[in-house]
């Protein structure tokens, strides 16, 4: 392990013995000029204490649960803790809380309401020796006042899946409360963030709307404020548009933080991210989506592969092309089959991210706890295809594009965003690959509030639509294949079933994913939907993107986990060597 | 000149008001709402909770409507809540503008004093060597894109050389005044560059104009030094078309350095007013151009001004 790597994220990347020969002083030296020169290029001292972290974005603001975006949750990682999350291994695991509740060990029990429906009362144990920033300790009163805000609709919150189906908390002491859900709500194990209530009942007791709160709350207002946070890490400094400062927090009861100072700087140009990497600027950059790309990753491996870790950990970004059903073109299964078909996806991910690409068959990552095995898979096959397109009615005109009993050329519109080269490759791969097999394919991209906000949210596009979604473990899939996620005038455009995809029985194994606590019943479901959903292709799956971390080598401990709750939740056990 | 200067602000309100009213129009007819990227990668966001974000921010509202509520509390002096910074819009602004004035500042110095320099250089000797390498700086500075500029700045420079850093405004826990300078010189030196070919273009251009005139051959025949004959004489008279351009291009750098704050991570006014449009953040969006636009009327405001200073000839009033 070389000292010249030291964690020179503040300034430029030279060693100690450098630094010192070039640290001058305007009276070391005769020439002012000279003087203003050397201290100019002088670099300031710094030590493997500190650790800079390169990311591409920069949280609008420091709530858990207003705006959500990737950097905040992945910078929270270090300061604000969940009661519960998923660990590495994807599983559950208690953070804040002493015991994981659960119908087994009894802290879970499914209760009558007078109506005669079915509820849950959730018994949450937290750790008791648990502090705020401030030295205020963590208690059942900030979950009973988070449960509270959250469960307003107005708030306007999101990532609030589980309070909102908290009807009520009871508090029995600082350590022990009973958290009473509306129905049974296979979410009522993963209970997010907690809101100080020592600080945030009066800000939104005060504001008395929820617009106002938004505005009053003193993660916006004053964010640097100890109090706001629970974790190993809290937040010193917060330049906005520029980075954000961790420091040690001194009430912490677990494992001593590794690092004096955590800097998260925002370098929004991945190009320069690079550059700053390679200088030293900062020492390293997430694969959480908010750091260089996965093509950028694999050149720098190829160009300094001993400068510097990477890691690639499978996750559950889920690439893959939604259909358009209610295109004359799409509406065969068959069609969709051929088309999936006709792509390599092999060669693709083998060629373009040097294998790391994991083929899909659903949108369920093989990590996953209720991935299905034996889905159908297509592979390369383009005479299959072929013969698919066949049965359909499409057979090869003399141009070579096929064309159905009228004479129509089947001409495919692929959507997509512009901006991302890995994504404007893979297009003209398949672009390639389909016309191969016949069919003509027109690649538009936009920008992506025009491709999000319009195209895919009013279902314009008229073929298919390349994008990705970033799934957590187990979570059950209503927003994307709903009945009632079909985004149309009368709910507002909301939703984010795009494909117009209508199966009864994936409905009703939606449900019972939502709602049954049985393990095995729960996997029934989960498997009915996977095998509907890749025989029936409302979405053609394509790979699973690996998250890709670069990291400097002496930085030891760094567990990514690939799914949202973000290995900065065990930030604590990241240190230097 | 009171009442030039009071007619010309009366004519910049207007201006304002008229700016106002278009940009609030045109970032509206922009296709797409923030919100729909805000929950693109979030399955967890229903319809409910997005209709609810859409109706606090006040998306849900009529554009005519939105732009009437800002365009009152405006005039109250309230500019509004930035949506996507979750600030008020002046609180966003003032370190923005800061950053943008650091960077601006110096550069536009650098680039000004560098082009009179190198443009009456050139000018002196038309066609000759000297004049060819700068033209042809002149024309590198010109045609090299600024992110290139500033990545090949970052590679040789921060990554090769490490004289300076990467990126950033300071480091923490010093931010003084030599570590802020050695955060600068980077961006700075970029920014300049790109400025000073089209500068020392119009220097030159000017120059060789004014240098055949009537009075600069009378200077000279009158015995006055060549150095008496260019400074004096010449170069005042080539100023005037030459501090047009440079008026024009003060107000279009505060709006226009984005390329150079996004490379060197220095969040400025550039990359504030390109977040907030893509952003549909109408109150910051709104409040930063109409910034840049008072900018931009205030210089050309200066250049009038010292019209009258430079040619006593051209009398304001």
């Amino acid at each position: 392990m070389g000292t010249f790597l030291a964690p020179h994220g503040l300034a430029g990347g030279r060693d100690r013995k450098t630094r010192h020969d070039t640290r001058v002083t305007m009276l070391s030296r005769p020439l002012p000029v000279a003087a203003l020169l050397g201290t100019l290029l002088a670099t300031p001292a710094h030590a493997k204490d500190d650790l800079v972290i390169g990311v591409s974005s920069f949280p609008s603001m420091m709530h858990p649960y207003i705006n959500p975006e990737v950097v905040k949750q992945y910078t929270l990682g270090f300061a604000l803790r969940p009661v519960t999350a998923l660990n590495a291994a994807w599983t559950k695991e208690c953070i804040l809380c002493a015991e994981l509740p659960t119908l087994a060990n009894g802290l879970a029990k499914i209760e009558r309401h007078a109506d005669g429906t079915e509820g849950l009362a959730v018994t949450v144990k937290m750790k008791p020796d648990q502090k705020w920033g401030d030295g205020v300790p963590v208690t059942t009163a900030d979950l009973a006042f988070t449960a509270k805000v959250a469960h307003d609709p107005l708030s306007g919150f999101t990532n609030n899946q589980t309070w909102l189906g908290v009807e009520s908390v009871d508090v029995i002491d600082a350590t022990t409360a009973v958290m009473h859900f509306a129905t049974v709500n296979v979410l009522f194990d993963r209970i997010p963030n907690l809101l100080p209530e020592h600080i945030e009942r009066a800000v939104y007791e005060k504001a008395g709307n929820a617009a106002d709160y938004i505005k009053a709350t003193t993660y916006n207002r004053a964010p640097t404020t100890p109090g706001l946070y629970n974790g190993p890490y809290m937040v010193t400094a917060y330049q906005s548009g520029a980075q954000i400062v961790l420091e040690p927090n001194p009430n912490w009861s677990g494992t001593k933080p590794g690092f004096r100072r955590i800097v998260v700087r925002t370098i929004e140009n991945t190009a320069s991210l690079q550059a700053n990497l390679l200088s030293g600027d900062v020492d390293m950059t997430p694969g959480e989506g908010i750091g260089l790309t996965l093509d950028q990753v694999l050149t720098m491996r190829k160009q300094q592969p001993d400068r510097f870790d990477y890691v690639f950990r499978d996750s559950t970004a889920y690439l893959h092309l939604d259909t358009q059903l209610n295109s004359p073109l799409l509406a065969d299964v068959r069609v969709r089959r051929a088309l999936l078909m006709a792509l390599d996806r092999k060669t693709m991910s083998d060629k373009l991210v040097d294998g790391l690409w994991t083929q899909a068959d659903a949108w369920i990552a093989p990590q996953d706890p209720v991935y299905a095995k034996g889905l159908p898979h297509y592979g390369y096959d383009p005479a299959g295809a072929r013969a698919l397109f066949k049965q359909a009615g499409w057979n090869p005109g003399d141009d070579g594009i096929l064309r159905d009993a009228k004479g129509e050329r089947f001409v495919l519109e692929l959507r997509g965003t512009t901006g991302i080269r890995l994504n404007e490759l893979f297009q003209a791969v398949a672009q390639q690959q389909l016309k191969a097999v016949g069919v003509e394919v027109t690649i538009k991209n936009e920008q992506p509030r025009a491709f999000f906000g319009e195209t895919l949210k009013h279902r314009t596009f008229t073929g298919l639509a390349y994008y990705s979604w970033l799934f957590q473990p187990s979570y059950p899939a209503r927003q994307t294949l709903g009945l009632d996620q079909i985004p149309t005038a009368a709910n507002n455009w909301g939703g984010s079933n795009y494909m117009d995809w209508k199966n009864p029985t994936v409905e009703a194994a939606l449900k019972v994913t939502e709602t049954e606590l049985d393990p095995a019943k729960a996997q029934v479901a989960w498997t009915t939907m996977q095998q509907a959903y890749a025989e029936e292709l409302p979405v053609l799956p394509l790979f699973f993107r690996p998250e890709s971390h670069v990291i400097p080598k002496w930085l030891k401990g760094y567990v990514p986990t690939g799914h949202t709750n973000y290995g900065t939740l065990h930030g604590e056990d990241w240190h230097s060597e | 000149m009171t009442r030039f200067i009071l007619r010309r602000l009366m004519q910049a309100l207007i201006v304002l008001l008229v700016m106002s009213f278009v940009i609030y129009g045109l970032i509206g007819l922009m296709p797409g709402d923030p919100l729909d990227i805000m929950i693109a990668s979030n399955p967890g966001a229903t319809p409910e909770v997005v209709a609810h974000l859409r109706a606090i921010y006040g998306l849900d509202q009529p554009l005519m409507l939105r732009y009437w509520h800002w365009l009152i509390s405006a005039l109250m002096g309230d500019f509004g809540f930035s949506r996507i910074h979750s600030q008020p819009t002046l609180e966003v602004l003032g370190p923005a503008l800061l950053q943008t004035c650091k960077l601006l500042l110096a550069s536009f110095v650098v680039s000004v004093v560098l082009s009179f320099v190198l443009g009456i250089v050139a000018a002196l000797r038309p066609g000759g060597i000297v004049d060819s390498f700068i033209s042809l700086f002149a024309f590198a500075g010109i045609s090299v894109p600024v992110f290139w500029l500033a990545l090949m700045m970052i590679l040789v420079f921060a990554v090769n050389l490490h004289w300076f850093p990467a990126s950033g405004m300071a480091n923490i826990g010093d931010g003084g005044f030599m570590d802020q300078a050695r955060h600068l010189i980077m961006p700075v030196t970029t920014l300049a560059l790109a400025n000073t070919g089209g500068f020392i273009r119009y220097v030159r251009a000017s120059m060789i104009e004014t240098l055949r005139m009537d009075h600069v051959r009378t200077a000279r025949a009158k015995g006055a030094g060549e150095g008496r004959v260019v400074l004096i004489h010449a170069f005042r008279n080539a100023l005037i078309p030459v501090v047009t351009v440079i008026a024009l291009n003060f107000g279009t750098l505060f709006s226009g350095a984005l390329l150079t704050e996004t490379m060197f991570a220095q969040p400025g006014m550039g990359k504030m007013i390109y977040d907030s449009i893509l952003g549909n953040d109408f109150n910051l969006a709104l409040t930063g151009l109409l910034f840049a636009t008072v900018v931009t009327l205030l210089s050309n405001l200066l250049a009038d001004l010292a019209y009258g200073w430079l040619d006593p000839r051209i009398a304001v009033r």
